[in-house]
Parts: structure tokens; C-alpha cells; sequence
């Protein structure tokens, strides 16, 4: 049984700080919903107050269309993974397990038997009697997550569970979660500062900044249709091009810069004209001829190889430093160092966007 | 060593050597030694010492089974030694002591190491260190006359109207005894206490109570299974310190409150006979090492989670 979590106009001020400011979202049942915003700007206040251990300032939060106030978490139907895990040392991994059922009075032999049966949907058969201390960071994960589900929740909150694993394991548990969540039908709300990991797992992405949340959309809106700056550049790569809009018309504009006048899509900037250009380096294309529009000329800097692609640093000479990325498929030649080149990009590709919601 | 000598230069490695030398082995084991050979000879005249009536044998530790005085105690009367009798009282009394201190020092650790507002802690933990800046002997004395008959308890307590007559606390048998040796050593139930919990992730407190637990639980599951060591080396010395005071049962004592200790310095200060006095020393000792190594074995402690 999976609730759905709807926030309204939650504050949370710690002393003369809001953590949080005016959140609203509205997360459906059974949804894989992710809050990604950098350290410190409120998403795990966000879910501290969902699972009760902070009561909102101001606000209302549902769960499952109730409101919660006035709740401790021992009393919601949420299940929280804490970013460190918090297994307990102390005990075997299956009373690790059962200790949400061990609270509600579940007799031994039945604990023990749920306990095998989450081990086995976490992939750990056999694992109950071992201690916390015999596991490995991803066995840990996984024994965290079947004590979480153990006790049944509708809501399950993970707080960075996977910043503590290496590459390779963070992307199979990646993906495990994702495996999981599809199982159990519960609703997962988890906390990165990881665009990739929020990115390849949500459903929908709710990205926060200095207390706010800054937009709310599915993973591909964000990064393709970022509403402003700091969505933007928090998620994924940008060259960023600084000036004033000059005219618009049916959703495009023509924007000047020092580096050149370029045509692109308009976002909502209210009544201001100074904005700044987004163009991702991966939206760009370098040649020798100019296209007929949003092109500059570049003197090629450093080239570096990532793997899959390689990025391209270039500066104008009107100081502006560009990179441009190019996919490591042996379609495009790799240009020298020195040379000179055009970096030109296509205007449905490119965004003039209003800075980030903040508190003025 | 090899490490101290390059650091310290040998002058002074030889220096640091000879002083903790000079201090275990003069101030601490040759006295005890001493007093434990004397434990096995008998007390003689100083004409006969040495002479052929001073031999070794365990005649001053058997001691404590003379002399039988008759008891009852929850309505049975029983004949029993009046040192052992006065041995079972210390261990009972040290006992609730410990538990008492206990019961106190829990509760306040916890407020301590996670609830109480970190920067006011400091405050907190100088407010119980003063009274330890004060000598035992006068903070004795201060109970002495808290409890004594005309004393602020129970003028508190009359005008409160929680009683009627004054009560003679320090004539109720050990009553004395336990309020001040609780008040002596409850600190040294606490820091450990405080050290145990204060080291728990509060994730973990936390993550129980997300999981459903109510409060009691958390306590009896997670947070005083984490605490065990300190709790265990909390009790280790406040019942060893209490089984082993003198100071504040002779200050507090009442008629019929009698300490092991006191027994022991009757017979080093009023009989003379250091002999049978170190022999109950040595007694009291080992008895206490028994008693705490069992209880030890029956909560599952080991000496090594103690060190830690």
C-alpha cells in the first residue's frame, strides 16, 4: 500500500534561517520522486519533516491525504534510510531486519521467517545470522532497505543512501532501487546532490536551491527544458553567455552579448531584459565555415579526454571560455590546439533564462 | 622505546623510567607486599617476632568467622560471624549504591550526550564538577548536617507537610551511609555513562523510532545495549570505591550501621594488630574482585569493552 505526500506551503526556519521556503509539490502514490539540489539547500529538511523528526514552521504535509502534524515518526507510515545507513551494530542482520516488527509485538518465529523473505528480495539469502560488521558498504545498503520495507511502509524516504559506494557498485545499486521500487509499488522520495543518480531513477525531479524548490518535472524535462539558471547549471554541463534580450517573438529571441548577437528560446524572465544564454557543450557543434547563425570564433585551448567524449576548451577573443563536447564515435575529427574554429549552436538548443528563485 | 629514545634523548627517557619506577614499585607494590606477607603471620609481641611462634598461616583470614551474632532479617533468625555479617551488609549496601547511582546517572548521561543544546554543555558539566572541588570530608560534614534532626531536610520536608515529626536520618541504620556515598561517587557512574552514550550515532536512536519503536524500547534495545562497557566500568568503580570507603560510613554511620572498612581500621587503629587488619584488607579485596567479576560474567562484559 503506497500514499501519496502532498506538501503545501511548507516552511522551516531554524532560528533566523529558512531551510525551507514555500514548498509545494505534490507526489503521487507509488511514484519514484527525487529532491536534488546542492548541500545545504533544504532537500533533507524536506524529508526530516516528512518522516516527523522537524515539524514544519508553517504548512501542511498529507500523507496519504491525512495531515501528519503533530506526528513522530514512530507514528507515520513513512520508512527513512539514513544516509549513513544506521543499521544497529548490536544485532544480527535479521533482528536488524525485524526490529520495526519486533516493536509491533510480532512473535520470533514469524520475524525471523519476514526477515528471510526480505533478505531474499534484497538479494542476501542466507545473510540473517551475520553481523553488520561481516558485510560489505553494498550488502549494508541492501539489509537497510529490507529493514526499511520490513515494517510495510507507504512511503519510503532514502537520504543520499548511495554516497558512501564506489562508481561501479552506486550504478548496480542504481538500478537495484529502481528494481525494488517497481516491486513493491511503494513511494520512494530520495535525496541526491547527484543530478546522474536523480537523472536515471525518478519518475519526476524536484530540484532545490537555497531553500527552494526551483522546478518540478520529469527527468528529461529538467535537462531539456531547464525553467532557469541554476536548474540549468546544476544539472548537466553549460557554456553561459551574458546580455539583453533585443526582440522577441513566439517564443524565440535575439539576445546580444559582447561575444556576438545569437538567436535562442526565450524563457520566463518577467519584465527583465539582462539574462544569460545556456547552450550545453554537447549542443554544440565546431567547424571551420561559419552557419548562418549563433556562430563564434574560437581559438582551440586545452582538449581533454573523458572516455565517452571529448571535451573541447575554446576562448573567443572576446574573452569568453567555451567548451564543446564531442561524442568519442570517430564521427568528428578531434581540432588541434591553437586552431581556429567557429562554435556555433542551434537556437532551439539554447535557452535565455531569468537567474534562481531565491529569497531577495 | 625504541620511538621515546629518539624522541626524548636518553637523559630523559632514563628520568621518565626510574620515576614511574620509583612510583609503582616503592609506592605501590613494596607497601602492599609488605602488609600482604604480614596478613599471614600472627600478631606477636615485638620480642617474638621473628621467634619461633611466627609462622605463616591463614589463622588471621579465618578470623572473620568468629564470634556469631544472632540475626533476623525478613523474619528469619539466623546465627551468623558479625564480620561476615558485616561483609554481606557492605556488598548489599554498595550494591544499591551502585544501583541508585545508576538509576540517577542514566537518565542524566542521556539528557547529556543528545539532548541537552551542545554549547551549554560545558556549563552543565562545571556545575557537576564543582562539589567534586570540595573535600570529601567536608562535603560528608555538609550531609551530615542536612540530615541531622534539626537540619533543612526535614524542615523541608515539614513544611511541605510531607511529614509530621522529624525523622533521625542519620540513626535509620545505613541510610546515612548510602545518601552520601550516592553523593560521593555518582559522577564517577556518570562520565563513563555519558562517555558510552555520547559515542552512539543518533542516527541509530533515530532510526529506531522511525521504525516504530516507543521510547523505552529504544532505550532498552539500542541505547543501553551501546552503553554496556561504560555503564559496566561506571559500576565497577562506584561499587568498589563505595565497598572501600571509609571516610564517609564513619562520618554518616549511625549505631547500627557497621562497614567492612570500618571493622578493618578497628583492627589497625583500636586492637593494634596490622596483621589481622591487612589479612581483612586483602579479604575485602579479593571478595570484591570476585563479586565484580561475576556480575561482570553475567552481563556479558568483557575487561577489554571496559577498556575501551
Amino acid at each position: 500500500m503506497s500514499a501519496g505526500i502532498d506538501l503545501e506551503n511548507v516552511c522551516c526556519d531554524f532560528g533566523t534561517f529558512r531551510a525551507v521556503d514555500n514548498a509545494n509539490v505534490s507526489i503521487k502514490p507509488g511514484e519514484f520522486f527525487s529532491f536534488l539540489g546542492p548541500s545545504g539547500c533544504g532537500k533533507t529538511t524536506i524529508l526530516r519533516m516528512v518522516s516527523g523528526f522537524i515539524e514544519p514552521t508553517e504548512g501542511v504535509i498529507r500523507i496519504g491525504g491525512k495531515d501528519v502534524k503533530g506526528q513522530r515518526p514512530n507514528q507515520r507510515p513513512t520508512a527513512l534510510i539514513f544516509q549513513n545507513l544506521a543499521l544497529f551494530p548490536l544485532m544480527p542482520i535479521w533482528e536488524n531486519i525485524s526490529f520495526g516488527l519486533e516493536v509491533r509485538g510480532v512473535d520470533k518465529a514469524t520475524r525471523r521467517a519476514k526477515a528471510e523473505e526480505l533478505l531474499k528480495l534484497v538479494d542476501l539469502p542466507g545473510a540473517g545470522d551475520k553481523m553488520v560488521s561481516q558485510l560489505s558498504g553494498g550488502q549494508k545498503q541492501r539489509v537497510a532497505i529490507a529493514r526499511a520495507l520490513a515494517v510495510e511502509p507507504s512511503v519510503m524516504l532514502l537520504d543520499e543512501p548511495l554516497s558512501a559506494l564506489d562508481l561501479k557498485l552506486r550504478q548496480h545499486m542504481r538500478a537495484e532501487l529502481r528494481a525494488i521500487q517497481r516491486r513493491t509499488g511503494v513511494t520512494f522520495i530520495y535525496i541526491t546532490h547527484d543530478q546522474g543518480e536523480a537523472l536515471a531513477m525518478s519518475d519526476r525531479v524536484g530540484v532545490m536551491s537555497q531553500g527552494r524548490i526551483q522546478q518540478i518535472a520529469d527527468p528529461r524535462e529538467i535537462y531539456n527544458n531547464p525553467v532557469n539558471g541554476f536548474v540549468a547549471s546544476f544539472v548537466g554541463e553549460n557554456n553561459i553567455f551574458e546580455g539583453e534580450v533585443q526582440t522577441a517573438a513566439s517564443g524565440m529571441a535575439s539576445f546580444s552579448t559582447p561575444h556576438g548577437t545569437f538567436r535562442a528560446r526565450l524563457g520566463d524572465l518577467g519584465d527583465k531584459k539582462h539574462a544569460k544564454l545556456y547552450v550545453r557543450p554537447e549542443h554544440t557543434l565546431l567547424s571551420t565555415a561559419a552557419t548562418v547563425e549563433n556562430a563564434v570564433l574560437v581559438t582551440i585551448g586545452d582538449v581533454s579526454f573523458e572516455g565517452n567524449f571529448i571535451a573541447v576548451h575554446a576562448s573567443t577573443e572576446s574573452g569568453a571560455h567555451l567548451t564543446s563536447e564531442i561524442r568519442n564515435d570517430g564521427s568528428a575529427t578531434v581540432p588541434e590546439k591553437g586552431a581556429r574554429m567557429f562554435m556555433s549552436f542551434d537556437p532551439a538548443r539554447a535557452s535565455i533564462l531569468p537567474d534562481a528563485n531565491v529569497r531577495a | 622505546m625504541q620511538d621515546m629514545l629518539r624522541r626524548y634523548g636518553f637523559g630523559l627517557t632514563l628520568a621518565m623510567c626510574l620515576l614511574v619506577t620509583f612510583w609503582l614499585v616503592v609506592l605501590v607494590i613494596v607497601p602492599n607486599i609488605t602488609l600482604f606477607e604480614q596478613s599471614f603471620r600472627p600478631y606477636l609481641p615485638v620480642v617474638e617476632i621473628g621467634g619461633p611462634r611466627d609462622t605463616y598461616s591463614f589463622a588471621n583470614y579465618l578470623k572473620v568467622f568468629d564470634g556469631n551474632v544472632d540475626k533476623s532479617l525478613f523474619g528469619i533468625s539466623f546465627s551468623i560471624p558479625v564480620h561476615v555479617y558485616t561483609f554481606g551488609l557492605t556488598i548489599f549496601y554498595s550494591m544499591l549504591v551502585t544501583l541508585i547511582c545508576f538509576a540517577m546517572a542514566y537518565p542524566l548521561a542521556y539528557y547529556m550526550a543528545k539532548i541537552v543544546n551542545p554549547r551549554s554543555l560545558p556549563t552543565l558539566i562545571l556545575l557537576l564538577f564543582i562539589p567534586l572541588w570540595v573535600s570529601e570530608v567536608l562535603r560528608a560534614f555538609a550531609w551530615w548536617i542536612i540530615l541531622a534532626f534539626k537540619g533543612p531536610l526535614n524542615a523541608l520536608l515539614m513544611g511541605l507537610g510531607l511529614i509530621e515529626d522529624p525523622i533521625r536520618w542519620t540513626n535509620m541504620g545505613y541510610t546515612g551511609v548510602v545518601v552520601g556515598l550516592i553523593y560521593t561517587y555518582v559522577l564517577f557512574m556518570l562520565f563513563p555513562i555519558y562517555n558510552g552514550v555520547q559515542s552512539l550515532d543518533t542516527n541509530q536512536i533515530e532510526a529506531a523510532e522511525d521504525l516504530g519503536a516507543p521510547w523505552w524500547k529504544i532505550h532498552w534495545r539500542i541505547v543501553l545495549p551501546h552503553s554496556k562497557p561504560g555503564i559496566a566500568s561506571g559500576s565497577v568503580m562506584v561499587f568498589m570505591l563505595s565497598a572501600g570507603s571509609l571516610l564517609v560510613p564513619s562520618i554518616l554511620g549511625s549505631t547500627t550501621s557497621q562497614w567492612f572498612t570500618q571493622t578493618i581500621d578497628q583492627w589497625f587503629k583500636d586492637a593494634l594488630d596490622w596483621n589481622t587488619a591487612s589479612a581483612y584488607a586483602f579479604l575485602l579485596l579479593l571478595l570484591c574482585t570476585v563479586f565484580v567479576s561475576v556480575a561482570m560474567w553475567l552481563f556479558k562484559v568483557k575487561l577489554s569493552d571496559i577498556a575501551k
